[in-house]
């Protein structure tokens, strides 16, 4: 595989053409944007949590294949994991977009497929945009989370 | 050389444009191991060595402060610095020096003209226009003076082939239009705007005129006197000159009714603490010590662009333009953005759903460089409904083989994401 390959496999092409979870949750517990004010991609997550477990996730926006494919493939990880759990993941994946030693999780499954973008810095802010997301609906009582 | 000299002794003009690449070093690396295609110039642009050469015997022969020391250094560092602005000058024809401040670039100067004439001028109920193709930098200045001055900021609207609509233009003008600021190419969409007229109808009533030339300085021959502006914005690293150095052209008999921008050393005659007098043009908008190696590049980019024929700057890109719009066009899923009657090298498009920050990662593995984003426009793509564009713009350096690179880069995307 070339570097462009390892950037955009498959698994992420897939979720890109066909991103899961895609849509908006009514009565949902927690609502959040995350922008990424260089490219534009702007994404919102929708969160029902339920005694401490994410009972279901969604997102909705625009964005390139690597923010929708990172977007799409993290809602169907932590769709029904408790909120301590998607927080370690938070961890490891941020290690894993960033990390130089390339680091590689084991129980990452098709998410480790976002570790191509470690060769290009510029698109780490694409694949870490949901995360941030994530990271501030479970956490913070912010409604927006941006990349910069 | 210099571009006085250059133009008073009629010496023939470079026309072949394309053999110019070879002054050019950025351009003769690999990217990725391929060739690089650098077709980002609306963004910035390449110095030529001559440029680069005369920036660097500056800084090791004659750097010093300028307008203020005795000794030898410091008169050589103010000739050159001096003599760039005459460059300037003469480069827009301005009728006079004075005429010439350096500013950052183009964003610094419209802060200068919003702040300054914007303040101490705009009421309220006054109205400033400009247009929904201005780079952000000719928006947020104004939408800022206008909350402080209760001036209201209107908006002339574009058509669909990224032209401005002149109808509603001269309904949008009325007597209480004191600034219209318009941007004379647009970086977005390659728009070359109908100036002249719009300076006329809005000097008919009575409005002051401010022009964005950051994307024209490059392209095109600009002449202040006969546009008849009454400012006019520029950068010097659109134009193969470094960063951090632009101008700001202003008529005189404006500027000296202005009050400074920005306070500090050499925009001052005397300073007591009762009473400070103000330094005369060009130096009262010149506070601090500035840039004085951009300025000396920005002269010697000016000098070197004196040497070519800018007839044939503008047929080499139009040919480029023409060349990579038939090849674009023929791609599937392909839609330019910017279809104006009058246009520079620029080309705007989407390539299907596939994002334009995709487009641009797997180009630059080809070894092309374009832009990807909203460029700083984010009103244009919400008029086109798009989030974002892959940009390529061209320089006078750029060729067809940089164009069949961008092309095959292209192919490879939609391989990708087929």
């Amino acid at each position: 595989m070339n570097e462009i390959q390892e950037l955009y496999r498959e698994v992420i092409l897939d979720h890109n053409r066909h991103p899961r979870n895609f849509g908006e949750i009514e009565d949902a517990d927690r609502v959040v944007e995350g922008i990424n004010p260089l490219c534009g991609d702007r994404i919102t997550l929708y969160l029902r949590l339920n005694k401490g477990n994410v009972e279901d996730i969604t997102f909705n926006g625009t964005g390139c294949a690597i923010s929708v494919a990172s977007s799409s493939l993290m809602t169907d990880k932590v769709k029904g994991t408790s909120v301590s759990d998607s927080l370690d993941l938070f961890d490891k994946i941020h290690r894993l977009l960033t990390d130089e030693n390339d680091y590689q999780a084991e129980d990452l499954d098709k998410l480790a497929a976002l570790s191509g973008v470690r060769q290009y810095p510029t698109r780490v802010k694409c694949a870490s945009l949901a995360w941030h997301a994530l990271k501030t609906a479970l956490t913070g009582s912010e409604t927006n989370t941006s990349t910069e | 050389m210099n571009a006085i000299t250059a133009s008073q002794s009629n010496i023939k003009l470079i026309s072949d444009v394309a053999s110019l690449r070879a002054d050019i070093p950025a351009l003769h690396q690999k990217i990725w191991g391929k060739p690089l295609a650098y077709l980002d110039n609306a963004a910035s642009s390449q110095r030529p060595q001559f440029v680069i050469d005369a920036v660097s015997n500056h800084e090791k022969r004659n750097h010093a402060n300028i307008h203020r020391g005795v000794h030898k250094l410091s008169q050589r560092a103010t000739n050159a610095y001096e003599g760039a602005r005459e460059k300037v000058r003469a480069f827009i024809n301005a009728g006079n020096s004075r005429e010439i401040i350096f500013t950052r670039g183009t964003t610094e100067s419209i802060n200068l003209v919003a702040h300054s004439l914007g303040l101490s001028q705009l009421k309220s109920g006054d109205e400033v226009l400009i247009s929904w193709m201005e780079h952000h930098s000719n928006i947020v200045p104004w939408q800022l003076i206008c909350e402080r001055t209760g001036a209201n900021l209107r908006t002339i609207p574009i058509t669909d082939r990224g032209e401005l609509d002149l109808e509603a233009f001269n309904q949008l003008l009325s007597e209480r239009t004191k600034i219209v600021a318009i941007v004379h190419v647009s970086n977005a969409l390659g728009t070359i705007n109908p100036v002249k007229e719009i300076i006329d109808k809005a000097h008919s009533k009575g409005a002051m005129v401010l022009l964005d030339g950051a994307q024209a300085v490059a392209h095109m021959r600009i002449d202040v006197q006969e546009l008849d502006c009454d400012f006019y914005a520029f950068s010097g690293h659109k134009m193969f000159a470094p960063t951090g150095i632009g101008v700001l052209y202003g008529k005189k008999v404006l500027l000296e009714d202005m009050p400074p921008y920005q306070g500090g050393g050499e925009m001052i005659l005397t300073v007591t603490f009762k009473k400070t007098t103000y330094n005369t043009l060009p130096y009262k908008f010149e506070a601090g010590t500035p840039h004085i190696s951009g300025a000396i590049g920005l002269g010697a980019a000016i000098d070197y662009l004196s040497r070519i024929d800018f007839n044939a700057i503008a047929k080499h890109e139009r040919d480029l333009l023409e060349y990579a719009t038939s090849q674009l066009s023929d791609l599937p899923g392909s839609r330019i953005i910017g279809n104006a009657h009058k246009k520079t090298g620029v080309l705007s498009f989407i390539l299907g759903d596939i994002h334009a920050h995709d487009i641009g990662t797997i180009l630059d593995q080809e070894g092309v460089a374009v832009r990807t984003g909203h460029h700083c426009t984010m009103p244009i793509m919400e008029f086109f409904s798009v989030p974002a564009t892959a940009r390529a713009s061209f320089a006078f350096y750029n060729n067809r083989n940089d164009v069949d690179q961008f092309i095959g880069g292209l192919r490879t995307t939609l391989e990708i994401f087929s």
